[in-house]
């Protein structure tokens, strides 16, 4: 194969994992790129100035779908005073997208601090976008009332704390709750009773069946120090070892990151809200405040797309500048 | 024994009903007997500080959330948990009791701390 300015070719078959890939893909993330596994090969695409992809042979796909994050409607500090405005401009970006979602998917903090306005303002501001969203809850979500307005608003026909699976044109959803039951000096919990269910929702599908796994916390360790990954994530993944194709969409740390482990794309989604730190370039992973001229370049929406017959999904992270 | 309690700020009185209810008693302030002793611990950055504090007996320790997020006080026992700490809100619990009480953020379980009552 060819290697050209803007392509990173790895070869995943050996060690599983590529943290020269990774990092690569990293670096790209603030300005937007595009990361496809095919064939067992990383490839990354830096994104032109109009957002799109250079793309070879661009995604004849047969379903399209938009992940947002991180809300976070009620804040209202220097880092974003205007977080209303920002998911309107998100909702823009997806209206303009040259191929229509089918669907959305949102992977929690919706809410600052879970009150019934912050929830009420989000769900107005996604009606502009026409489609369906799909939630899973961020710990922002569930504050007080161990989650019980959010699953009355969101997730009514869930089991437990609020997962559910759904298929979609061939490809398996599946929505995870890790943000509940959280313990002292402990990450993100997913539980007995939902890997239970998860293994038995998977256990009959195909290994042909694209996955597509969403949930707030990522589902894998990003940086422990901040509580950035998932205690009991490596049983959820075990039970999803068969399946060719596995994609795992998270949020919760407000900026994008992808890495590649055997056929597993994980993949964070930006905040519309406000970005964090790096993993430990500050003290805190709080709020980071950037010059307002250049907020909506570090805020964004992530557009996925499935194309029958590719080794895994297309993910493509759009800022809202 | 009675454990008191001085809630500040707008925390609502249902806390009180989360500690044990045998010997969680709820005050207005001012009515105690005796001026405890007072301790702060800020929230700042995701953290506790100090970390751990050592107090005697009938001390009151105030949290305040300094963040622009919001966090709890938890302790890992259930014995105190503060509502949700917003911006400048404060949470405050009156150790009558000899121990060591540890505690977390349940919203960000890796910020930890402890009280030890001597």
């Amino acid at each position: 194969m060819t290697k050209t300015k803007d392509e990173i070719l790895y070869d995943h078959h050996h060690d599983g994992i590529d943290r020269r890939g990774f990092l690569k893909c990293m670096a790209w993330a603030g300005t937007g790129a595009l990361c496809v596994m095919q064939g067992g090969v990383l490839k990354s695409y830096a994104l032109n100035r109009a957002g799109d992809p250079a793309l070879p042979a661009a995604a004849k796909s047969e379903l399209s779908f938009v992940q947002i994050s991180d809300s976070h409607m009620g804040f209202n500090k220097p880092a974003n005073p205007d977080v209303a405005g920002t998911l309107k401009a998100a909702v823009d970006k997806i209206n303009a997208l040259s191929s229509p979602p089918e669907f959305l998917l949102h992977t929690g903090d919706i809410s600052h601090l879970s009150k019934p306005a912050e929830f009420d303002t989000v769900d107005q501001i996604l009606k502009a976008t026409g489609k369906e969203t799909f939630f899973v809850p961020g710990e922002h979500d569930v504050l007080e009332d161990d989650g019980k307005q959010f699953l009355e608003r969101y997730a009514k026909n869930s089991k437990g704390a609020g997962w559910y699976s759904f298929d979609q044109k061939g490809v398996h959803f599946v929505g995870l709750v890790n943000v509940m039951n959280l313990k002292a000096g402990g990450l993100g919990t997913l539980g007995h009773d939902q890997l239970e269910w998860l293994e038995g929702d998977v256990k009959h599908l195909k290994s042909s069946t694209p996955i597509v796994v969403f949930a707030h916390i990522p589902l894998w360790t990003v940086y422990p120090q901040w509580g950035w990954g998932t205690e009991d994530s490596a049983l959820a993944l075990g039970y999803l070892k068969k399946f060719g194709s596995v994609t795992v969409l998270n949020g919760h740390i407000h900026q994008t990151m992808q890495k590649v482990e055997g056929n597993v794309t994980f993949h964070t989604a930006a905040s519309t809200a406000f970005p964090q730190p790096a993993p430990g370039k500050a003290e805190a992973p709080g709020p980071m405040k950037v010059p307002a001229e250049q907020l909506r370049s570090v805020l964004g929406i992530t557009d996925v797309n499935y194309v029958r017959g590719h080794h895994a999904l297309a993910v493509v992270d759009s800022t809202l500048a | 024994m009675r454990i008191r309690v001085y809630i500040a700020g707008l925390v609502p009185l249902a806390t009180a009903l989360l500690l044990g209810a045998s010997q969680a008693k709820v005050e207005s302030a001012g009515t105690g007997q005796t001026q405890p002793a007072a301790v702060e611990v800020k929230i700042d950055n995701f953290s506790f500080g100090p970390a751990t504090i050592t107090i005697p007996a009938g001390t009151t320790v105030t949290w305040t959330n300094r963040d622009d997020i919001p966090h709890t006080v938890v302790s890992d026992d259930k014995i105190f948990k503060s509502k949700v700490l917003d911006i400048d809100e404060k949470f405050s619990y009156t150790f009558s009791k000899p121990g060591s009480y540890p505690y977390f953020c349940s919203i960000h379980p890796k910020m930890t701390g402890k009280v030890v009552v001597q």
